[in-house]
């Protein structure tokens, strides 16, 4: 049996074995994923992002239990952490505060280095997260490496998207800049036992409220004032919802499951999961003819070449950009 | 299954599970050993304090390390040490290499080197030491 048919069997060792050879983008690793691709899309793909300190592990745990506990729904989680950009190396410490889940073989967590990509996720996420899918997995919980403000890739990858939050972090303008808050399908306000929160909730609600306006009645000096929203609101439109979360002692995790579970059924309603579906498998194949281009080009390029360019570039004879055109056209001087 | 390629392979990082499984809480010198492995281009996947045996070999298995650290300064590791190596076996991770540390009698030594353990560090051990063995330990 090959590797592929033993996972496809059930086989763990097979199925880490060939998570490892994805992760390193082996040629036995593309050759997998080509196989497996067509047991893949029945998986609920579900990002968790947020920025560092904000809970996004201990959320995962407490999510996963809750799956588990709810359902017979096996879970997979892959946890994302950054790798040092001088050594390379990394300390993955997500498992720390998923230790409830050992023991349970419903359940299957794998940690990764971000290994010098940018944008939450490592090169290689959507490999390991379609090898979970082809394994069997109905739910995949994807743990982007803290993030700040424009780690938005995870709202490629995944179906439902929660943004975590923590009181304390921000105040309204940064709920209205552009980036990490765009993405939320579900906004969480994890530690809400902590002081601030009510502020918190609020530049979230109102940031919230500028992308979706809503009707309003509200008391002005003791008049009822009412104003209508400037449209109605588009039809099977899904307005974020915000869920507050102390994922340390469990609470409000339930209500939050079934916020996923909704947006589940949302975008299988609306026909958003087939476009998202579509848009996800786009920016896959974007990334990867990118990867290959560039890879063949540079094989094309002899070193000596690219290292002359460079020189003149450093020389300031040439513009990159003229060294890109130098590079591409003549692939010499 | 084919031959495996570990940690030489080119473009491989050598991934190495850092646990401390038993019922002592001194967890610095995980700590200690997990940064200067990070610091030597390792992937370490560190679990905490308190683990059993059972989720070590669990997180080693979902993991796909190369090398499990164990460290233990609770005098347990008589019991705690083949077992892990025990249910490593039994997943068909024969090839993972051990290594411990902590607080180890050197009567105990021979007894955990037979039983395989690739190597085993006490108080004062150097941190280079123990990246250079790990990497050896790897690649041979």
């Amino acid at each position: 049996m090959t590797l592929t048919e033993q996972l496809l069997s059930g086989n763990r060792l097979a199925l880490t074995r060939l998570l490892t050879q994805v992760e390193n983008d082996t040629t036995e690793g593309r050759a997998a994923l080509t196989e497996l691709f067509p047991h893949t899309g029945k998986a609920h793909l579900i990002g968790v992002t947020g920025a560092p300190g904000t809970g996004k592990s201990s959320l995962v745990n407490q999510l996963a239990l809750h799956f588990r506990k709810q359902a017979e729904r096996r879970i997979a989680v892959v946890a994302v952490d950054p790798s040092s950009p001088f050594t390379g190396g990394a300390v993955l410490g997500d498992r720390v505060r998923m230790r409830d889940l050992a023991g349970d073989p419903g359940v299957f967590i794998r940690s990764m280095a971000s290994r010098g990509s940018l944008g939450g996720l490592a090169q290689t996420t959507a490999g390991l997260v379609q090898v979970f899918d082809a394994a069997g997995f109905d739910i995949i919980l994807i743990e982007t490496v803290g993030a700040g403000q424009a780690e938005v890739e995870i709202a490629h990858l995944a179906h439902t998207t929660l943004v975590v939050e923590a009181p304390g972090l921000g105040d309204d303008i940064q709920a209205i800049k552009a980036g990490i808050l765009e993405i939320a399908d579900i906004l969480v306000v994890n530690k809400a036992d902590r002081p601030g929160v009510e502020n918190t909730l609020k530049a979230l609600r109102s940031a919230l409220e500028l992308a979706h306006p809503v009707r309003h009645v509200f008391q002005h000096h003791g008049v009822l004032k009412v104003v209508e929203a400037p449209h109605e609101p588009e039809y099977n439109s899904w307005i974020p919802p915000i869920r507050k979360t102390v994922a340390t002692e469990g609470t409000g995790i339930s209500e939050l499951a079934d916020e996923i579970d909704r947006h589940a059924r949302h975008l299988h309603e609306s026909g958003d999961w087939a476009t998202r579906e579509r848009s996800r498998l786009g920016s896959e194949l974007e990334a990867l003819l990118q990867n290959m281009l560039v890879a063949r080009f540079r094989k094309q390029v002899s070193e000596s070449i690219y290292e002359e360019v460079l020189d003149r570039v450093y020389q300031r004879e040439l513009a990159p950009w003229e060294a890109v055109k130098v590079l591409l056209n003549g692939r010499s001087k | 299954m084919s031959e495996r390629k570990t940690g030489s392979e080119k473009g491989r990082k050598i991934r190495v599970l850092v646990a401390k499984p038993g019922l002592d809480g001194h967890d610095r010198g995980a700590k200690v050993v997990a940064r200067a492995l990070r610091d030597a281009g390792m992937e370490v996947i560190y679990t905490g304090l308190r683990q059993t045996p059972e989720m070590v070999a669990e997180a080693a298995l979902q993991e796909d390390v190369d090398v499990v650290g164990l460290s233990i300064l609770s005098g347990a590791h008589m019991a705690l040490v083949p077992r892990v190596l025990e249910l490593l076996k039994a997943n068909g991770q024969e090839q993972v290499k051990v290594f411990i540390g902590g607080i180890i009698p050197d009567d105990d030594l021979p007894r955990l080197k037979e039983i395989g353990v690739a190597g085993i560090y006490g108080p004062g051990a150097s941190t280079e030491d123990i990246i250079r063995q790990v990497r050896e330990a790897v690649t041979e």
